[in-house]
């Protein structure tokens, strides 16, 4: 992929080890990671094990049977009606491209970091496949 | 295009995103609440009785070793020191010390193994291990109700590099101790109110950890929680951020042994 085609409003991020080149545009990345859908079913479980997507830990969401919501983060409620399929993409991805200072983690980027874990090095959050469930479970969740 | 061109095109950004994050104050002592406030009264309760407090059990081992004739030159703590009600009333809560010899801070458990070494010709005790908890329990009760006073100016390059660290933003999920204890205390990471991260309980009895433990071990599981490389126990990092956080909880009241959840 060429990164020095760099235009206005696109933002092509490079490959890091384990994470694959994607394209922003805006606040939003609009190819699939994967290039397919992901699994929504597959998605709420990640979102809602504290071990494996971490959201709980500082977000609430509509979830009555996720004992021990965070309250650190908006609630997830109605994600699905806020946002693009792309923009929850990006959101997932590395939310720093659209609140730089927020404390939720890039789920995508392995970059940037400083004094990762030896077992973590290198590794993203997710892979792209979670990503793309993780994008599809909560584009699901159209609620107010 | 090479990955290192593209990180100079990410740089600028983050740039930006790091100089705001790192825009933080150190936690005003008006605000500054223990963690036993926001516990559950069965849980205060039993750190409040010492009946019930199961770190008094480390006290009473503590206390034991205290007169204990211990190395080659079988001399025990109270040869050198006496009754250490009186001799060491509010001396753990200036602790970690600027040590002149070493010119450096020395903590609590480092001064314990100093004297081990020099005047009792004994082996130095590892961290954790049962009889370094026992006497730095048994020290730090006789700190107890004691305001957190540390030496700040003989220590305050310690204390700026620890605050260094404790606003570093690192790990896997490339969180800033700062950003939960400075910035989010009070709210719930999953089930766990954050607390303000003060250091006056130590060691103490964690219900989550069924034993008593120190602070560097609490420092190392916030550091494992975010998914940092760890700091060894006793090394300058740790002993760095352990001087922050007795500075940053200057005045507040030693509650040693504590209990938490
Ligand atoms: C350490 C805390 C933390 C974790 C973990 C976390 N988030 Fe967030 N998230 C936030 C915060 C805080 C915001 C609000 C943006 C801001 O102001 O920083 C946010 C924003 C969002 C938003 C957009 C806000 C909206 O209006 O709905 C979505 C969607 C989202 N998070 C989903 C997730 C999902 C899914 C996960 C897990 C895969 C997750 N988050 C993990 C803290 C977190
Ligand atoms: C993602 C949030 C988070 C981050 C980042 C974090 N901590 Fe903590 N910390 C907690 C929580 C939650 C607790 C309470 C644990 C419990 O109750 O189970 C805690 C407990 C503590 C305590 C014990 C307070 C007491 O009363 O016993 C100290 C001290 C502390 N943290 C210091 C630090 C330092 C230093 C760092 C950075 C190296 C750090 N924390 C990073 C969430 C965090």
């Amino acid at each position: 992929m060429a990164c020095a085609a760099t235009v206005a409003l696109a933002a092509p991020v490079c490959a890091q080890n384990d994470v694959k080149s994607y394209e922003v545009r805006g606040d939003a990345i609009p190819q699939s990671l994967t290039g397919t859908t992901g699994d929504p079913t597959r998605g709420r479980e990640i979102v809602t094990n504290r071990f494996v997507g971490l959201c709980m830990l500082c977000h609430t969401g509509p979830f009555p049977d996720v004992p021990q919501q965070g309250t650190l983060a908006p609630d997830l409620k109605g994600a699905g009606t806020r946002w693009s399929v792309a923009q929850l993409r990006m959101r997932i991805v590395d939310s720093s491209r659209v609140v730089p200072d927020t404390i939720m983690p890039a789920y995508y980027r392995t970059d940037h970091l400083q004094r990762v874990a030896p077992q973590f090095r290198g590794k993203p959050v997710l892979t792209a496949e979670q990503i793309e469930d993780v994008v599809a479970f909560l584009a699901t969740l159209k609620e107010n | 295009m090479s990955p290192m061109r593209c990180a100079a095109l990410l740089a600028g950004l983050l740039i930006v995103a790091s100089a705001i994050a790192g825009a933080s104050e150190d936690l005003p002592r008006e605000k500054q609440r223990s963690s036993y406030d926001d516990m559950a009264p069965a849980t205060r309760a039993m750190q409040d009785a010492d009946t019930d407090n199961p770190g008094m059990l480390w006290v009473l081992d503590g206390e034991a070793l205290w007169r204990a004739k211990t190395g080659s030159a079988a001399r025990a703590c109270a040869d050198c020191h006496g009754d250490a009600k009186q001799s060491m009333a509010g001396v753990a809560a200036r602790y970690p010390a600027f040590d002149a010899k070493r010119g450096g801070p020395v903590t609590l458990e480092g001064r314990i193994n100093a004297c081990r070494v020099e005047n009792q010709n004994a082996q130095t005790l590892a961290y954790e291990s049962r009889e370094l908890l026992a006497l730095s329990a048994y020290l730090a009760l006789q700190s107890r109700g004691k305001p957190i006073a540390i030496d700040e100016k003989k220590l305050g390059e310690t204390i700026a590099a620890g605050r260094d660290i404790f606003r570093q933003r690192q790990g896997q999920l490339n969180l800033s101790c700062a950003q939960c204890h400075d910035q989010h205390y009070g709210g719930k990471l999953a089930g766990n109110t954050i607390p303000q991260g003060h250091p006056n309980g130590y060691p103490l009895y964690r219900l989550e950890w069924q034993t008593l433990g120190s602070l560097q071990r609490r420092l190392r599981n916030c550091l494992t929680g975010i998914r940092a490389e760890n700091h060894a126990y006793g090394s300058r990092e740790l002993i760095a951020l352990e001087t922050y956080l007795m500075w940053r909880a200057r005045g507040m009241s030693m509650e040693s042994p504590a209990v938490r959840p």
